[in-house]
């Protein structure tokens, strides 16, 4: 064998130990608009293995403590942040003094993206990240301002009023930039996010068109069940010939 | 003060089911100079009684600044209260870099609640000899609260409350007019703040700009500190009112306190 004759030297083993250098079961991309009175995310149900789509039905939006969370990437990964931010939500309520006035959630959205944050930057610093890309939407308690921001596996932060996960960093990005306006109202909201999933839908090989939609309003927070986009293959001329510029219809 | 064969330990009981060394130092927060803490709905105010070990010595420091948002005052070992300010601003910087805002006073205090408590079932440490009041401001409702620790590990909220030698004075004074407090001005709370302290002063002392001393949190005030000069028309304005009706002989506050250890 190749070690035998040469234990005697100190050098690099042969197999250096390594972590996570690619994602396995990924969900593709995120969306995120703030519009007039919320802020709303939209994401497909799409799982792949590879290449191999491998489920439809799986939600990559959760709610906790009224604030939105959506990841593109990993899946189990994803599934890690859930139980996480579950049990740092249960470790706050239970170290409170005393019933706090109103019903104010014991994390903002805002300080649960830091916390991501600090989470996302302390594995890639111990060279194994959480392979996500993660949108954070809420409601600042103190403020009433609405929230959207992004972490990525490194811990970079982001804050905007539209964001894009994946492929949706790259073709979603410039739709969401030319249509967004601050006084949208939800249903323009609703349906640029929309044209932008198809839009995806079309382009992206690991997209899908089974999608769910979820928004953090005055009402509070509510995720849609997954439903299916209108969309045909007929008019493909649209979308499909490579000279076609990416633009909404 | 060798009470029995009981309170040479932290860990162990007397029979009546008390634990003696922690009652001792509660007592030791007894002999510190007096703090009182009060509030309103949009400020909370501390003031402290500061000594001096020797005429030719600046008095000492007993009010310490936490963070924007909260400082404490002590009574009983300063050294002790330093190590539990210091972790107080450690966890204030670090909520600060986790989360992104400044640390909720609620769950801090419980933190050091928790760590007065660990001390006093742990064979090897001995109880801090410290009590704190502490005035903060809640970042994200804006509203003041006021908390007291002790040795026990014991947390209290207050509208207003007293520790420290003679403060009992303080309390009566505060137990007095509290339901004024609510909707009284800063500059009001702060010279309810030194009426309470006239009350602790010692016999032939009095209360001056060199020995009160006076912290501010508010609504939309970060931590202030008012000493000397800074002080004097506070007291003056305590002058002008020239009630003296309020100050008690407090000389038999030891065993006023003397109640058995809570629980």
């Amino acid at each position: 064998m190749w070690g035998m004759n040469h234990h005697h030297r100190s050098s690099a083993p042969a197999d250096p130990k390594s972590h996570t250098t690619r994602p396995i079961v990924t969900g593709a991309s995120v969306l995120g608009v703030k519009y007039n009175g919320g802020v709303m995310l939209a994401a497909d149900t799409l799982l792949s293995y590879g290449s191999m789509a491998k489920t439809m039905n799986a939600s990559r939006l959760m709610e906790i403590d009224q604030t939105l969370i959506g990841a593109s990437g990993e899946y189990s990964d994803f599934q890690a942040i859930q139980e996480m931010l579950e049990a740092k939500s249960l470790q706050m309520q239970s170290g409170l003094l005393q019933e706090r006035e109103g019903d104010e959630p014991p994390m903002t959205a805002r300080s649960m993206w830091n916390y991501l944050r600090v989470v996302m930057y302390h594995r890639r610093n111990k060279m194994n990240p959480l392979w996500n890309s993660v949108v954070v939407a809420g409601k600042d308690g103190a403020t009433g301002e609405f929230f959207l921001g992004n972490v990525d596996r490194l811990g970079t932060t982001v804050e905007d009023n539209i964001m894009a996960t994946g492929f949706g960093a790259y073709m979603g990005v410039p739709l969401l930039r030319e249509k967004w306006r601050p006084d949208m109202d939800e249903g323009e909201a609703r349906a640029l996010l929309e044209d932008c999933m198809k839009v995806l839908y079309y382009r992206d090989c690991r997209a899908a068109s089974r999608i769910q939609l979820a928004k953090v309003s005055a009402d509070g927070v509510l995720i849609s069940e997954p439903y299916e986009l209108e969309t045909s293959w007929a008019g493909s001329t649209d979308y499909i010939p490579l000279n076609t510029p990416l633009a909404l219809p | 003060m060798f009470r029995n064969q009981y309170d040479t330990d932290v860990t162990v009981w007397s029979p009546e089911g008390r634990l003696l060394q922690v009652e001792y130092a509660m007592e030791s927060v007894k002999q510190g100079s007096a703090c009182v803490g009060l509030r309103s709905n949009s400020h909370c105010v501390l003031g402290a009684l500061k000594r001096s070990v020797s005429e030719l010595s600046w008095h000492q420091k007993k009010l310490l600044e936490i963070d924007d948002h909260m400082l404490v005052g002590i009574a009983g070992l300063t050294a002790d209260a330093r190590t539990l300010a210091k972790y107080m601003r450690n966890e204030c910087l670090h909520n600060k870099y986790v989360y992104g805002t400044p640390m909720p006073p609620h769950q801090l205090m419980a933190d050091v609640a928790d760590k007065h408590q660990r001390t006093t079932q742990t064979y090897v440490r001995r109880p801090f000899g410290v009590g704190l009041l502490v005035a903060s401001v809640d970042p994200l409702t804006q509203k003041p609260h006021l908390y007291q620790t002790c040795p026990s590990g014991n947390l209290y909220e207050f509208y207003a409350s007293a520790i420290g030698a003679r403060s009992q004075s303080a309390r009566t004074y505060l137990e007095k007019h509290h339901e004024t407090f609510g909707d009284a001005s800063r500059d009001d709370l702060i010279v309810h703040a030194l009426q309470a302290l006239v009350g602790c002063v010692s016999g032939d002392d009095e209360l001056t700009k060199e020995n009160a001393s006076i912290g501010i949190v508010g609504k939309d005030e970060k931590f202030t500190l008012l000493e000397g000069d800074a002080l004097q028309p506070f007291l003056d304005r305590l002058e002008l009112k020239g009630g003296d009706d309020d100050e008690e002989e407090a000389g038999d506050d030891a065993a006023a306190e003397a109640e058995p250890m809570e629980t």
